[in-house]
This record gives C-alpha cells, sequence and structure tokens, in this order.
C-alpha cells in the first residue's frame, strides 16, 4: 500500500510539477548528498581525512565503531577481551560477505593491519601495534609493542579489506596491493569491502553512485536507503541552496551565517552536533621573549572572551573551551573553565614588566576553520586592550601550511582534532617538546616546553588501568590550563542540513561521518 | 591565408611556452600540493619522501626541463588529485564549458542585436531608456551576486507577504511576486545525451536545459548590457553616416536601410569585441561555475588551485592561452570575411 501511494504520488509530481529535476529512477530511498568534498580516492588507506572515512564509512565496516557518546559498538568484531599485557583477542563476526563476494575471515583483518602499517598516513598511528595473528578463521589476535590503552581507539580504524580481491597483480604488472600517494593504483580505483553500499560509478569531483549492497550482513539495521547519489559542492551558499531547493538530500557543514536559514525552512531541518576540533593559538617562544614568561600567556589567555567570540562571532555554533579535551574524550576535565579577566591581564603584564605591551605577528587561514579569518581579527582586537598590537596576515589553506611549517611568525591558529579520539594525542602533537627524532610536538608552533605535562602524559598512554589514566590526563589538562601552552577557543560545532523525512539526527555524531548505512527514510 | 594561419600557430606556441614559464616560475607560492595529500599528523619525513618521489625538491630549472620535455611530446603530467594526465582531466570538463559558453552566448546575441538596435533606432523612446537604465545596472552586479538571486528566485522560491493577505489584490499581488522555485541549483543533471568522446550534452534533453538555463543567464549576464550599449551606439553613428543618409533619400524602406546596411557596418567592431570578449567568458565561468556547482573548466580550476594540484594548473593556463589564440583568429577570419577590405597578412592581396 504504501508503494503504491509512493508510486503514485511520484508519478503525480512529476507530472504536476514538469520541472521536477529529480531522475526517473529515483525512489523514496535514494539519498541525494551534497558533501563539500567528495573522497579523494577509493584506496582507504592512501589517505587519512575526513571524506575518507565517511567513504570507509559507506563501503567498509571498521571492527568497532564510535557511538554518540563515545563508546565502543561492535562491527566486524563481536567480542574483545585483554588475553595479557600486550594481546587483546577478537571475534570477528561469522557470515560477512565482500562486495566481490569472497568471505570475511581472519586473514583479512592480518592483512588490513599489515597493509595500514604499510600506508604513510595511518603508519604513526598505527606504530604502537606490533602485529596480528589470525588464531583461526574468525578469531585474531592483535599485539603492541608495549601494553597500549587505546587498542580499541585504533580498531575504529581497521575497516577489513578482502585480501583476495587486492592480492596479485594488475594487466600492467602492478601489486594490486600497493599503496600510491596521488597515484594511479589498483586500489585507488576499484574498491571491495563488506559495507552497506557498493560504490557503482565514480567520477571524480563530480559524483559517486552507490547502491545498496544485497548481502550485508547487518540485516537488524532499519536502514533504508537503497541508493546514494554523492555531489561534492565545495561552495558553501551553493550547498545550502542545493538542500532548500529540493535538489539533495543531505548536506554537511551549514556554515553559520546560513544555520537559521536552513532552521527556519519549511523543507528541511538543521541537526547540530558539538564537535570535537579545538580552535586555538600557539605563541612563539622562539621569536618572541615575552611568551616565554608564564604570566603573559596567562594575560593572553586572559584577555581573549572566548564565550563571546563562540556567541556572537560563531553564533553559538561552538563550544567555548579552556582544555583541549571536549566533553566525552577520557581526559575531559570538567572543573576548567573558560577565563576572561582583563583587569588581571593587565596586572600580570605590568608583573612580568610588559605594561607597555609589544607588538607581534599573527598568521591565520581563511579557509580552513569556520570563520576563521574573523576569528583572528576579534583575537587581535581583544590583545589590542592589553597593549600587544597584532599585525594579522591571513591567507588560503594552499599557503598557510607552507607558511606555518616555517614557524617564522609570532601566532599561528590552529585547530586540531584528535586521529585517536583522545585526550593524550592533543598534546603529542600540539604541546609536547619538540623532538625531532620521534615527531613529538610536530604542531608545537610556540616551542612550548613542560616536562612535567609530557612525563604524565606519556606515563598515561602505557597505563591500562583506565579509571588513573583518565586522572592523570585530567591532570595534564589543568597543568597545561595553569601553565598556557595553547591558547584554546572553542571546539568547532558541526551542522548538517536534511530535506523532510531524511530522519539524519540517529545517525551523525561528532566525529563527522554519518552512519548511512543505519539512515531512515520517510517520506 | 596559409601564411596567416602558420603565424597563428607559432603566436600560440610562443603563448604556452611564456605561461609555463610563469606558472612554473610561480608554483611555490600556489602553496604545497604535498599537505594537501597526507592527514594532519603525518610526520615530516613521510611527506619529504613524496615530495622527494613528485621530483618537486629539484631546482626550477631541472623541474622546467622535465616537464618541457615530456609537454613536447604532448605529456603534461599527471593532476595530483584526479590520478590521470592533466590534458585528460581538462578534457572532460571542457566540453561542459564550452557548452556553457554556447549557451550564454546565444542569450547574448539574441537579446542584444534586437535591444541595441531598437535603442538605436528610438533613442527617446520609454522601452530605450528602460535598457539603457538595465544595462548600467547589469554591467554593475557581480556574476556572483546575479547567480545567488537566481538561484534564490528561480531555484528555492520566494514568499512574498509585503501585501495584506486579507485583500484579495493583496493576495494576488503577494502571489504574482512569489515564486515557485524548482528550477535546479546545481550540476548538470542526470540526463546527459553521450554525443562523441568526452562530450556528454545537455542540449538534448529538457532536464539538461533546465540545468543549463540559470548558470547560462548568469554567465551572460555581465556581457549582454556591454553587448546592448555597443551595438546601439555604433548603430548611432552609422545611422548619421553619409550612405544611410542618402539612402533614406533614395527612398529605399526604412526597414531595409536599418537592418541590412546599417546593420552589417554596426556588426564589424561588435564582432572584434565579441570574440575576445567569448576568451574572457571563459574566464568568467570560474565564477558561475563554482557557484553553480557546473563541473567544467572553471570549477576545476578554481579546486585545483585549493589543492595546488600544479601540473593541471599548468596546463589549465596554457589551453586558455590556445583558446585565446584561437577566438582572436577565427575574429580575424571572419572580420575578413564580413569586410573584404582587411587583409590578414598586411600584404596586398
Amino acid at each position: 500500500m504504501t508503494f503504491k501511494k509512493t508510486l503514485l504520488a511520484s508519478v503525480i509530481g512529476a507530472v504536476v510539477a514538469g520541472t521536477t529535476m529529480l531522475p526517473m529512477t529515483a525512489s523514496a530511498e535514494t539519498l541525494r548528498i551534497g558533501y563539500s568534498a567528495d573522497p579523494e580516492t577509493l584506496d582507504i588507506h592512501e589517505q587519512l581525512s575526513g571524506g575518507m572515512l565517511r567513504l570507509s564509512h559507506l563501503a567498509f565496516d571498521p571492527l568497532v565503531r564510535w557511538t554518540k557518546d563515545f563508546e565502543f559498538e561492535p562491527r566486524l568484531a563481536t567480542e574483545w577481551e585483554q588475553v595479557d599485557e600486550t594481546t587483546t583477542r577478537m571475534t570477528l563476526r561469522e557470515g560477512v560477505k565482500f562486495h566481490s563476494g569472497n568471505d570475511f575471515t581472519a586473514k583479512d583483518v592480518v592483512w588490513t593491519i599489515e597493509r595500514l602499517k604499510e600506508s604513510p598516513d595511518y603508519r604513526a598511528i598505527f606504530e604502537p601495534v606490533a602485529g596480528a595473528e589470525a588464531v583461526d578463521d574468525y578469531t585474531v589476535e592483535i599485539t603492541t609493542t608495549e601494553p597500549y590503552p587505546l587498542l580499541l581507539n585504533l580498531a575504529t580504524y581497521i575497516f577489513p579489506m578482502d585480501s583476495e580481491f587486492y592480492t596479485g597483480e594488475t594487466e600492467s604488472g602492478n601489486e594490486k596491493a600497493e599503496i600510491v600517494k596521488a597515484g594511479n593504483s589498483f586500489a585507488s580505483r576499484n574498491a571491495s569491502g563488506t559495507g552497506p553500499f557498493i560504490i557503482t560509478e565514480r567520477r571524480q569531483g563530480v559524483r559517486v553512485d552507490f547502491e545498496r549492497f544485497e548481502d550485508y550482513w547487518d540485516t537488524e539495521s532499519e536502514g533504508n536507503v537503497s541508493k546514494i547519489v554523492l555531489t561534492p559542492i565545495a561552495e558553501n551558499a551553493s550547498r545550502v541552496a542545493a538542500l532548500l531547493s529540493g535538489g539533495v538530500d543531505f548536506i554537511d557543514a551549514v556554515p553559520p551565517n546560513d544555520l537559521d536559514r536552513v532552521r527556519e525552512a519549511g523543507n528541511a531541518n538543521l541537526v547540530e552536533v558539538d564537535g570535537t576540533r579545538i580552535i586555538g593559538f600557539q605563541m612563539n617562544e622562539e621569536r618572541v621573549e615575552a611568551f616565554q614568561d608564564a604570566r603573559v600567556r596567562q594575560a593572553v589567555d586572559l584577555a581573549i572572551n572566548q564565550e563571546g567570540i563562540a556567541d556572537r562571532l560563531m553564533r553559538g555554533f561552538a563550544t567555548p573551551a579552556s582544555q583541549f579535551s571536549p566533553a566525552g574524550y577520557s581526559g575531559h576535565n570538567p572543573d576548567l573553565v573558560p577565563r576572561y579577566d582583563i583587569e588581571r591581564a593587565k596586572e600580570l603584564m605590568a608583573e612580568a614588566g610588559y605594561e607597555e605591551g609589544f607588538s607581534v605577528d599573527m598568521i591565520a587561514p581563511n579557509n580552513r576553520y569556520v570563520n576563521d579569518a574573523q576569528i583572528a581579527q576579534a583575537v587581535a582586537n581583544m590583545l589590542a586592550q592589553i597593549n600587544i598590537n597584532v599585525n594579522l596576515r591571513t591567507m588560503p589553506l594552499a599557503q598557510y601550511w607552507p607558511e606555518y611549517d616555517e614557524r617564522a611568525s609570532d601566532m599561528a591558529m590552529i585547530g586540531w582534532h584528535a586521529d585517536t579520539e583522545d585526550t593524550a594525542n592533543f598534546f603529542q602533537y600540539l604541546s609536547f617538546c619538540i623532538d625531532e627524532e620521534t615527531g613529538a610536538g610536530q604542531y608545537n608552533y610556540g616551542s612550548y616546553c613542560n616536562e612535567e605535562i609530557d612525563a604524565l602524559v606519556t606515563a598515561a598512554d602505557s597505563e591500562t588501568d583506565l579509571e588513573k589514566r583518565n586522572e592523570m590526563l585530567r591532570e595534564a589538562e589543568a597543568m597545561l590550563y595553569e601553565d598556557v601552552g595553547y591558547i584554546t577557543l572553542h571546539w568547532q560545532n558541526l551542522a548538517y542540513g536534511a530535506a523532510n523525512g531524511v530522519d539524519i539526527e540517529p545517525v551523525v555524531n561528532a566525529l563527522d561521518f554519518p552512519y548511512l548505512g543505519d539512515l531512515v527514510i520517510s517520506r | 591565408m596559409i601564411a596567416f594561419l602558420i603565424k597563428r600557430l607559432m603566436h600560440a606556441i610562443l603563448v604556452m611556452f611564456v605561461i609555463s614559464v610563469l606558472a612554473f616560475a610561480i608554483q611555490d607560492n600556489l602553496g604545497d600540493p604535498v599537505q594537501q595529500m597526507v592527514g594532519q599528523s603525518v610526520p615530516e619525513s613521510e611527506r619529504e619522501a613524496i615530495r622527494e618521489r613528485l621530483g618537486l625538491n629539484d631546482p626550477f630549472i631541472v623541474q622546467y626541463a622535465r616537464f618541457a620535455k615530456n609537454a613536447v611530446q604532448g605529456d603534461f603530467g599527471d593532476s595530483y588529485f584526479y590520478r590521470e594526465p592533466a590534458l585528460e582531466v581538462i578534457a572532460r570538463h571542457l566540453p561542459a564549458t564550452l557548452e556553457l559558453v554556447f549557451a550564454a552566448t546565444l542569450i547574448i546575441v539574441l537579446f542584444s542585436v534586437p535591444i541595441g538596435v531598437y535603442s538605436a533606432i528610438k533613442p527617446r523612446s520609454p522601452i530605450s531608456r528602460f535598457f539603457m537604465g538595465a544595462s548600467i545596472i547589469g554591467i554593475s552586479i557581480p556574476v556572483f551576486l546575479t547567480a545567488i538571486l537566481l538561484i534564490q528566485i528561480f531555484a528555492i522560491g520566494i514568499t512574498i507577504t509585503l501585501f495584506p493577505e486579507s485583500t484579495s489584490w493583496g493576495a494576488w499581488l503577494n502571489g504574482l511576486l512569489s515564486t515557485e522555485g524548482n528550477m535546479p541549483s546545481f550540476g548538470r543533471g542526470y540526463d546527459l545525451v553521450h554525443v562523441v568522446g568526452h562530450w556528454d550534452t545537455n542540449l538534448a534533453t529538457w532536464n539538461g536545459l533546465q540545468h543549463l538555463v540559470l548558470p547560462a543567464i548568469s554567465l551572460a549576464s555581465i556581457m549582454l548590457p556591454l553587448f546592448i550599449r555597443l551595438i546601439r551606439a555604433e548603430m548611432m553613428e552609422v545611422l548619421q553616416s553619409e550612405y544611410v543618409k542618402y539612402a533614406r533619400a533614395k527612398g529605399i524602406s526604412m526597414r531595409r536601410v536599418y537592418f541590412v546596411h546599417a546593420l552589417k557596418n554596426t556588426m564589424l567592431p561588435v564582432i572584434t569585441v565579441g570574440g575576445v570578449q567569448i576568451g574572457t567568458m571563459v574566464a568568467y565561468t570560474i565564477l558561475t561555475e563554482t557557484v553553480f556547482q557546473w563541473p567544467g573548466m572553471g570549477l576545476m580550476f578554481l579546486d585545483a588551485i585549493n589543492r595546488a594540484d600544479i601540473p593541471l594548473i599548468v596546463t589549465y593556463l596554457m589551453i586558455v592561452g590556445v583558446i585565446f589564440v584561437v577566438t582572436n583568429t577565427i575574429v580575424d577570419l571572419i572580420y575578413g570575411f564580413v569586410n573584404p577590405t582587411v587583409k590578414l597578412t598586411g600584404k596586398p592581396a
């Protein structure tokens, strides 16, 4: 009955409207997506990016995945247990098929982990993993070099690939399994995973078509999307227009200026999610002597009104931050609140002997984070109140990172998302003392160095008692808050727009990869 | 004629050479392509390895020599993002742009000639005044804004509640000024017809044409006022000339004077400007294609800049240079046909 109704409605709709832009094949279960970017490649190990992880969750399945509340949900791994200090045994789901028709077994997991350790983008993250071994067809043991508390976090990145499909040589004599950055490899053009959707057609930069995998193992999922057409629409205004005009059913990254427009539209809904990407500034202690003084750093932090920026500039589209870890992360310390006190800041500047202030250069990107250039401008104005004159330069992303890597400015903006969804990752990249050998502090623009904090975080990272570990990380957050090794501004929220009847709310999460296999459309 | 074409061919080669040198010289300022290829947490050593493999660490001269050596054999390098030859990528995006430019040109020709001629013949009529006023506004609105307005009005739709809804005239006015939307706001649609090679056309289906309308109008919007004013000015000048006065005195019908004798001479400068402007229009497609997510060369180029996809940027610039040379050549040829007194090679024929 419902089917008849839908069919009738769409026939009438097509006849009456005449100008409808739906292709004739469209049915109620076709989802037309307008994402700000399309996946760079089909090889999920070639690049670690948001777009690639979204693709991974469509065409592949992870061993475990994050829930909205940062819990682990079993996917291809059904159970896991710690066998000894360095070994975790995982039981795999039985009866799972790859898109190629091959059966999924433990050897695919082992093969995938080995490939991850070869990938330039994943190699560093999978450093703690020593190897994996298939005990039988549906049991796999993963060993780490040292006791490692974040193995399950890593398992969210293990999307088993079809080892048989990717083994062998292509006609031109290249290994099918090879990972080639920005090159024409077999894996970058062909994919076989276990995921809910098969890629049927792909025209890079124009569109990607998916169809639901008939033999998908998760028959309990209520998801009823049978076809996906993904069109990249990079321009913010165009993406929103595409949703409001009914051209697409689902968009990501609704810009702050259009939030109300989507919220109040009669034919679409806005879904906001608290994000996990911290936005902030780093102070270059190598170049500016004053920044070596903790009192000056505190003054800078006190002079910046995080809540004002989040409220007014971001229109509530951000959560003011006073630490790296967003709520839900293991090391989030609820006692730390954003500070804002101009008088106290001036006192501290005077105490440090900088009552007269000084001038600094600041750089910020203008197309990377939400409202990045405006935020930098606001911060520059706020610092003027404590006599720090800021000479701000903003630039597009492609120019920003080379400039950032040179560390040739006094303050720089950077946003960070922890690949492991864990507190320690922020410290290791943003505030650890720089060590070229180990790669620690790779994004520590300011050369900030506090060995006490480093030691605490390092100790936490080999502490397998999670309660104890969380306590240590919370302590580290508090220490960094006191010492102001990084100026935190806010965590940028995520906003999606969806057409009426596309119930996106249950399937989106703070990680920004919607689980579209479970999406229910009712029209 | 042959000599002329050979000369132009040399021009094209020179243009390509100069552009390629310039593009290579500025590539360091275009950003770091490797940054776009790796995740943020990838260590510097991995980045360095990729840079080395792509040959980005070599000095300018070495990189350019390598590029030039391959380029003369028709290989312009592989796009980093598309992972295939840059020329191939451009060939795939070219038809979409050409169709868009064609549609916009059609709109311009269909509207500018009658409007321009009319307002030259009847310069004082209210309609002429209206068109002149409108063309000033048209020239001043950036194509970006025109595009957004078109999308809002014709794709999303607007609801006007300015007049009291309770009165019948208010409701009528509200209804009159409100629009339904429903026009496609992005892309080429899914109903393309394959013609040949990389060419899928929008022109063969109703759905395809619908997708083409808004982008074509917004692209035309920037040139249309210019041409209306140009044709009007030229026509007015021609109408003052001796031979038109003579034709009138001879008693030839005004219709024939306007559309045969005067219009022909009006079109001479219009063709010259028009040819150059079609080349410029290729540049305007960057804006139009971005707003409408039209998968043509303009959008591809903007994306390439954002990704610092250097091989694609360099190739695109060279191709656009060639397009300019080609359109200018065609203009000169047409000019020669329309006005036989013009000698292409500058020598007596």
